[in-house]
Order: C-alpha cells, then sequence, then structure tokens
C-alpha cells in the first residue's frame, strides 16, 4: 500500500469516528431526556391526570383543566393559523416573484419564523390584553397561532415550489386559469408536504409557555370562557416544577411527558403523510 | 433566410409572419414565416436550441408564463393575430392544446384528469361527463386499458400510458390545434408506434403541430416538415420533397446526420 493511499484510508476512518461520536453526543441526551422524563413522569401518570383539576399545594389532583385549555388554544391558534398560512404561502410561491411585496413579506416571515417566543408573547400583551385588561384563552391562541403562521407559510411556499413547472404548463395549457392551476394541480400535488407543515407547526405551539405567560396565564378550575384567563400544560409545569411542593412537581413532569408524547407523535405522524406523498 | 419557399398549403390554420422572440435580450426566433396547413401534420425538425419547441410554445403563448419572454410579429388564428395584448390566453389555451415530452398526469384519478380541462369550459351532466372521458380515451387508444381503473390515480399507469393519458386530455377538450412537443421522447417504441398511430386519426379533425428529435418519425407521420437551425427557418415544405430532395445543402446533411 502506498503512503498516500494508508493517510486517505486513515482520514477516512478518523471522519468516520468522529461523525459517529457527534452523533452519539445528540442521541445520548435525547435519550437522557426521555429517561428523565419518563421514570418521573410515568409515577404520576394515573387516570385523575386527566379527570381532575389542578390542587392546590398538599392535595390531589390532576391536570385535566390544563389539558382542556392546552387543546382549546393550540386548536383554535391552528385553525386561525392554516388558512392564513396556506394563502400567504400559495401568494408568495405562484404570485408574489415579480415586484417587491413577495420578497418584502418573505423576509418579515423569515424574521417572524426566528423571532423569540417571549417577543410574541409581550406584543399581544400590548396590543390585546392591555387594552381589555384581562387575560384570557383568546389572547393566548392570537399569541401561539401568530408563531403557527410562518411555520404553514414557509412549509406551503417550499412545498409548491417543488411543483415541476411542466405541471403548471400542462395546467395552463389546458386553459386553466392561475387560480385554478394552483388550487386544483399544485396545492394537490404537494397535499402532503403542506399538511406536514400544519402538524410541525401544530407540533412547535404545543410546547410553548413564553407567550402564554404573557395571554392565557393560568386558571386553577375548570372554565370553557375562552375570555377569561385559561389553564395550560406549558405553565402550569412552569408553576408547579418550580414550587416546592412534591405533588406539584410530580404534576409537571407527568404534564412534561404528555407533552413530549403528543409533540412525539406529531412528529411520527408528519413523517409518516410526507413519506406516503412521495410514494 | 426566410422562406419564401413555403409550398402552398391547403388552406392554412395558423399563419405566422415575421415573427421574432427573445429571451431577455436574447433572440431565439428570428423572422419567422410560415403556415400551418389546417388537418394536417406539421413537423418541426432541427437540432437542440434551434427554437422548434420555442416556436410551438408561441402557438398557444405557453411563453406568457415566463416574465422576459416577448414574441414580435403576428400569429393569425382564424383571422385574428393572436399575439396581440387583448387576446384572452385562457381560451386560446382552449382552442389550441398541447402535450409536453414528459407525461404531466395530474395528481388525480384518471376520470379526472380527462375531466379537469372539460369542465373549465364546458356544463356537462355526468353521463354526458362519462361518454366525454370515453371518448377521449378511445380517441387516445388507452380506453381498454383504462376503463376499468377510472378511479385510480393517473400517477398509476405507466410512462407510455401516461401519455397518451395526456393526448386524452388535450383532446377531451375538443381543441383546434393539437401542439405536441416531443410526444414520443420518453416513450418505448411500442408506445411510440401507438402515439404515432393516434396522430394519423387525429388530423382527421384536428391541425397538429409536432416537435420531434427523431427524423423517422418526422418522415412517417408528418406532412409537412420544417428544418430549423439556430432560430432561423432554413427550409419549409412538402415532407417527402424535404426527405427525398431538400433544397438545401444544411437541411440535406442535418437530415442524412452529417451534421456539424
Amino acid at each position: 500500500m502506498s503512503m498516500i493511499y494508508r493517510r486517505r484510508l486513515f482520514i477516512n476512518r478518523l471522519s468516520l469516528v468522529m461523525a459517529m461520536a457527534a452523533m452519539a453526543i445528540g442521541m445520548m441526551f435525547l435519550a437522557w431526556i426521555l429517561y428523565t422524563l419518563l421514570s418521573r413522569g410515568l409515577g404520576g401518570l394515573a387516570l385523575s391526570i386527566f379527570t381532575q383539576m389542578t390542587p392546590p399545594p398538599g392535595s390531589e389532583g390532576g391536570l385535566a383543566n390544563a389539558i382542556f385549555g392546552s387543546l382549546l388554544m393550540v386548536g383554535f391558534a391552528t385553525l386561525i393559523a392554516t388558512p392564513i398560512g396556506i394563502l400567504a404561502g400559495v401568494y408568495l410561491a405562484e404570485f408574489g416573484g415579480r415586484g417587491w411585496v413577495g420578497p418584502t413579506t418573505r423576509f418579515i416571515n423569515d424574521i417572524l419564523l426566528s423571532a423569540p417566543s417571549i417577543v410574541i408573547g409581550l406584543f399581544i400583551y400590548t396590543v390585546y390584553v392591555a387594552n381589555v385588561k384581562h387575560f384570557s384563552g383568546w389572547a393566548g391562541t392570537f399569541a401561539l397561532s401568530l408563531l403557527a403562521i410562518p411555520v404553514v407559510v414557509r412549509t406551503t411556499e417550499n412545498m409548491l415550489r417543488l411543483v415541476p413547472a411542466s405541471l403548471r404548463e400542462a395546467a395552463a395549457a389546458l386553459g386553466a386559469p392561475q387560480w385554478k392551476v394552483t388550487m386544483s394541480v399544485a396545492l394537490r400535488a404537494v397535499q402532503g408536504g403542506v399538511i406536514t407543515g400544519i402538524l410541525l407547526a401544530l407540533a412547535r405551539i404545543s410546547g410553548e409557555t413564553a407567550p402564554l405567560l404573557f395571554t392565557a396565564l393560568n386558571n386553577q378550575f375548570w372554565s370553557t370562557d375562552m375570555n377569561a384567563p385559561m389553564a395550560n400544560l406549558p405553565v402550569v409545569i412552569f408553576q408547579f416544577a418550580m414550587s416546592p411542593f412534591e405533588n406539584w412537581q410530580s404534576l409537571a413532569w407527568a404534564g412534561a411527558l404528555l407533552i413530549t408524547a403528543s409533540v412525539l407523535g406529531l412528529n411520527i405522524l408528519a413523517r409518516t403523510i410526507f413519506a406516503q406523498q412521495k410514494n | 433566410m426566410n422562406t419564401d419557399n413555403a409550398p402552398a398549403t391547403p388552406s392554412p390554420k395558423i399563419r405566422v409572419k415575421d415573427l421574432n422572440f427573445f429571451y431577455g435580450s436574447f433572440q431565439g426566433l428570428k423572422s419567422i414565416n410560415l403556415d400551418i396547413a389546417e388537418r394536417h401534420i406539421t413537423a418541426f425538425i432541427g437540432p437542440s436550441g434551434c427554437g422548434k419547441s420555442t416556436l410551438l410554445r408561441t402557438f398557444n403563448r405557453m411563453y406568457d408564463l415566463y416574465p422576459g419572454q416577448r414574441a414580435v410579429g403576428e400569429i393569425l388564428m382564424n383571422g385574428r393575430n393572436t399575439l396581440d395584448k387583448g387576446q384572452d390566453l385562457n381560451l386560446l389555451r382552449a382552442k389550441v392544446g398541447m402535450v409536453f415530452q414528459k407525461p404531466t398526469p395530474f395528481p388525480m384519478s384518471i376520470y379526472d384528469n380527462i375531466a379537469f380541462g372539460v369542465k373549465l369550459y364546458e356544463s356537462l351532466s355526468k353521463a354526458e361527463m362519462d361518454e366525454r372521458v370515453e371518448w377521449a380515451l378511445k380517441k387516445a387508444a388507452l380506453w381498454d386499458e383504462v376503463k376499468d381503473k377510472l378511479s385510480q390515480s393517473g400517477l398509476s399507469l405507466s410512462g407510455g400510458q401516461q401519455q397518451r393519458l395526456c393526448i386524452a386530455r388535450g383532446v377531451a377538450v375538443k381543441p383546434e390545434v393539437l401542439l405536441l412537443d416531443e410526444p414520443t421522447s420518453a416513450l418505448d417504441p411500442i408506445s411510440t408506434a401507438k402515439v404515432e398511430e393516434l396522430l394519423h386519426e387525429l388530423k382527421t379533425d384536428y391541425t397538429i403541430a409536432i416537435v420531434t428529435h427523431n427524423m423517422q418519425q418526422a418522415a412517417r407521420v408528418s406532412d409537412f416538415t420544417a428544418y430549423m437551425y439556430l432560430g432561423e427557418m432554413m427550409e419549409f415544405g412538402v415532407t417527402d420533397q424535404i426527405f427525398i430532395k431538400p433544397r438545401r445543402k444544411e437541411t440535406e446533411d442535418y437530415i442524412t446526420g452529417r451534421f456539424g
């Protein structure tokens, strides 16, 4: 074996080992987090979590009001963000190619995409909560939808850009107006990817704490009033985990496990849908 | 050279007069003149980049989808200049159908692929639509292969079937002109033969313009042939004459494979 070949072989092995080590470090922490969550959270995970309200310190209780509040706010936020996000994404991909409106919107959307969520929370606090003078479920919903919209816009635009020009031309060649080409052919060709984007946005907002602290705050009781402060899992976890009370801490772990499991589930669902789309 | 030598075509469907085409500042077509004969097949041949696809795409103004591309001159169809600003592009494209090099089935069922274009301009009853879909698929020689699976995705078909589906889709809207841009270059010989047979049948009802890299194909299917080179119309005439006794040395070199 020549010197130069042996050298190359060595570098090859070294790079492989370093890449594997980097992967192992990442995986180790992920496994560690999951292990901690499972070992601490599984114990607290009882049926009462889903049936009882968040308790005062020292007494038994569950997370029912927080789970319900989270579902309600995340659900409404997704309902608001989906149409706005898809339409804006369609605009950017199909209509915003010429002039300055498209590129400017895309730039601002990218900033929104990486804006710290606490800023979004403060923004809704200033323009909505401070004006109506009380925390509310709607305020939380608005903050969450502001976080979800840029994600949906981005994925919708990216997906539409993957549609080959030949498919658009084929539809246009039949005399289809641009709107019809976009909605019936292009968007349909990538619907799996767009749905994936919505699910990923949903996963992202279901774990957000900061924007809810300033908007929905919390509520110790069962409440379906979207105009009143509303309990939600992330804020409950935040408060309970910081407390000195053991029953609160164990509820916080159970809540954390619930959120992680549902985010994991959403991600797997998104991947499955996207994989099916590709076939 | 301009084509003053264009043959006296039997009643032209499309008349191209002094057509120039620009991709930005690059001139893709240089003062093209020709007549496309009604209910005949006109083939465009020439090396890659010679402008034959560009010319085809001016007939349905497909280039209008892209900013920076423009055509100057006249393309008369039914006596009207289709390059006019006032021309409604969707109506033009409904009359001038197009089939592309790569099969482009829409992400929907075989039935809906055909019905898509029809629904744009006609409101048919369910029974009438069924009839139209069957008619179009029969025209494209695809009916027997798909009649039992019309609700399956168009993407589930083989490449050759997909291309015939695209032809059926184009025929279903009953256009006056059918443009084909290398329709068989992605197909195997058997599918190619089927498509060529189909073209023979279609020309009794439609005016057809086809771009092809396959010289034998042009000789087999077309009534008239245009040889293009570097954006210019080098020679245009009756297919037999072009292939047996071309007027120009360049045409002969290309046809016999001694090009370049």
